[in-house]
């Protein structure tokens, strides 16, 4: 089924009747999303865009049987609504929020341990595209179009730069089976390590592209994992060459603070492990497609 | 967001640790005046900047007369301190600090960080302080301790205790230290700091725990919750390039290349800039406009990348989801008729409304190298900045 997603995942909308997640909300249901309602406190019993709305994530999961939910609500009131769906039950957070204080999301990921690891939520994000599996299912704000359906995995901090990442295999013909940003924010939901779990044990998936940034400890501790544990290969991009020590690129997490964060030492560390280097941002395309040939002509 | 030692050293006060007594001055007569306010003999006069690193620029003078402190602040008043960490511009000198000189018995260091692969707090302390923290991690890695608090109780006394205890104090400062690293935590955490360094807090002769340096950085993603702490904001601390962009809602870095950058989305942004430092060129700032960009928006960031007298060229780079690119073209057009590019542009336009922003650039009649690939936009713009600056030279 790819992974995390697919046409049949039952999804809600939390930050249903704004306008973000209006917008978001019918382009998910245009794409073939099985949207089955939504949540704003307060409104529940009414209806938006033909489906109900619930006061309360427990209460729709209750009347829908809803397992996925899309966060929308703004950076003040999102960690509590992260923690309001795993509590309710919900397997799959998607959080696209931009903005989340570090110590709220501290107090989530503290929150969640509270669950048994296998009850526990998924969490995908804060400040992320979303999750799709192209041609089943969209939960973020990705346009659906430029990824074609595949048996590649993509997995990035960014949304953009996996858009370019796509779009360069899409031009070669290579398509795409789960696109995940897990966003690029310090503490997030999900690692580079969690996707490759996923990716690894899913039989739709021949190969994984990873597209990391300055910061954080994250892409190298994924590297250390696939060396030990991943037999599919491993592809990956770090943005960020140009990037001065100390200075926040956009993303709150993009910033080199340590040894070890910096474009040029996480490259190193990749290639130790054994990964396969996308060396300029244009050249996504060209290296996914090589490498695929390359495990062909192997097996 | 960082604030000046003062403003540290006075959160840090109210809330029960032991700072030097000190006050502010923004002119000799002033610190003069701070010194016979605060009595003694030996006083510190320290310029207020965001920089570690003072001391070595000559940014804190040791004091011993008011003739002393009125010439220390004159030629310290309204000069760069140019420091390790401030780059080459410096930082201006505005705000000047004097406090009672301590006597320094032991230099202990204690620093608070959110660190990113515990997703906790975490407390590093050392008793060799006084030099910076990548020293003391290189020359003295075994005296560090290090403590993370679970964010669900906080820290718990007995941790500082053992901290203190850890640095290997006299048993009569182990209840001081407590409480002082205790304080520290709490203020960390109900300020939504993300670093707090006490570095030195010293153990003085006369047997008393003093921070003689306080450094503290807050979230900016909390201060919608802690206005006390964005009224500490310093404007004439950053860059004003970056003054100007973020005060108009757009995130920008500035840096020392020559090619401007107007791009979506911060790792797309990022891997814009590689394209261009690989093609032969170098940037000269990092600029995410953000989703759902108008043209409005699009033209105040030609006005940020303009304000920068170093670029040659510019380099626009958009790929739309939820940006459009008939928007962002419109807003490209805007630009050129309003704020007035007279350097190079080069446009990459992919996504959303892609057609649509490709013909309004062409119907424009203005002068726009546009590109279809990333690679393409880098090496257009690296050529067209090279052409640029050799016409300029001959």
């Amino acid at each position: 089924m790819a992974i995390l997603l697919n046409r049949s995942t039952r999804v809600i909308v939390q930050g249903f009747t704004g306008k973000i997640g209006s917008f978001h909300a019918e382009d998910m249901k245009r794409y073939g999303t099985k949207l089955v309602g939504g949540v704003t406190p307060g409104k529940g019993g009414q209806t938006h865009l033909g489906l109900p709305i619930f006061n309360t994530v427990k209460g729709a999961v209750r009347e829908t049987r809803a397992e996925a939910s899309i966060v929308f609500v703004p950076p003040p009131f999102a960690a509590d609504s992260i923690m309001e769906a795993a509590d309710a039950g919900i397997k799959l957070c998607v959080c696209i929020t931009d903005g989340i204080p570090s110590q709220d999301m501290m107090q989530v990921k503290r929150y969640m341990l509270r669950y048994r690891f296998e009850d526990r939520m998924r969490l995908i994000g804060p400040n992320c595209a979303g999750v799709i599996t192209p041609g089943q299912a969209l939960m973020g704000i990705m346009p659906g179009n430029i990824y074609l359906p595949g048996r590649v995995g993509i997995v990035g901090r960014s949304g953009t730069l996996g858009y370019e990442a796509a779009s360069q295999m899409k031009a070669l013909g290579i398509g795409v089976s789960t696109s995940v940003g897990i966003g690029g924010d310090p503490i997030n939901g999900s690692s580079f390590k969690d996707m490759l779990k996923l990716f690894e044990q899913d039989d739709d998936t021949d190969a994984v592209v990873m597209i990391g940034e300055i910061g954080g400890p994250q892409e190298a501790e994924a590297a250390i994992w696939a060396r030990n544990n991943m037999r599919k290969p491993l592809i990956a991009y770090i943005a960020g060459l140009s990037a001065p020590k100390g200075r926040r690129m956009g993303h709150a997490g993009a910033i080199i603070s340590a040894f070890g964060e910096s474009a040029q030492e996480k490259v190193e560390i990749l290639k130790e492990a054994g990964v396969v280097i996308v060396p300029t941002p244009s050249s996504f395309g060209e290296v996914v497609a090589d490498t695929l040939a390359r495990t062909k002509k192997a097996a | 967001m960082d604030i000046h030692e003062y403003q540290a050293k006075e959160l840090l006060a109210r809330h029960g640790v032991h700072v030097p007594r000190g006050g502010l001055a923004y002119s000799p007569e002033q610190a003069t005046y701070r010194a016979r306010e605060i009595g003694g003999g030996k006083w510190v006069l320290k310029a207020q900047v965001h920089s570690g690193a003072r001391g070595k620029a000559g940014g804190i003078k040791l004091c011993a007369n008011d003739e002393e402190i009125s010439n220390a602040a004159e030629a310290m008043l309204g000069r760069k301190l140019v420091t390790q960490q401030t780059g080459p511009r410096g930082k201006l000198i505005s705000r000047l600090y004097l406090e009672e000189a301590v006597d320094i018995a032991q230099e202990l260091y204690v620093g608070f960080v959110l660190d990113r692969k515990e997703e906790r707090v975490m407390i590093v302390a050392s008793a060799a302080g006084g030099m910076e923290i990548e020293d003391i991690v290189e020359k003295a890695s075994d005296s560090i301790i290090r403590t993370t608090v679970d964010p669900g109780v906080g820290m718990q006394r007995f941790q500082a205790r053992e901290i203190a205890f850890g640095l290997g104090l006299d048993q009569n400062l182990i209840g001081k230290a407590t409480e002082t690293i205790f304080s520290c935590y709490q203020v960390f955490r109900d300020y939504d700091a993300s670093m707090l360094e006490i570095n030195p807090l010293v153990v003085t002769r006369d047997g008393n725990l003093v921070a003689l340096d306080a450094k503290m950085s807050f979230d900016e993603n909390a201060l919608f919750r802690r206005p006390e702490i964005s009224e500490l904001r310093d404007k004439s601390q950053e860059d004003p390039r970056e003054t100007f962009a973020s005060d108009r809602g757009l995130s920008y870095v500035g840096l020392d290349g020559n090619i401007g950058c107007i791009i979506n989305g911060a790792g797309l942004a990022m891997a814009t800039m590689d394209m261009i430092k690989i093609a032969g060129g170098e940037p000269a700032n990092f600029l995410d406009i953000g989703g759902g960009a108008s043209p409005e928006r699009v033209a105040k960031s030609f006005r940020a990348v303009l304000g920068d007298k170093n670029v040659e060229t510019i380099l626009v780079n958009i790929f739309a989801g939820i940006n459009r690119c008939d928007w962002v073209a419109e807003g490209v057009v805007k630009a050129m008729r309003e704020v007035g590019v007279n350097v190079p542009l080069v446009v990459r336009l992919a996504g959303t409304k892609v057609e649509e922003g490709r013909r309004i650039l062409a119907d424009s009649g203005e002068k726009v190298i546009v590109a279809d690939t990333l690679a393409e936009a880098a090496e257009k713009a690296v050529a067209a900045w090279r052409a640029a600056t050799k016409k300029k030279a001959a």
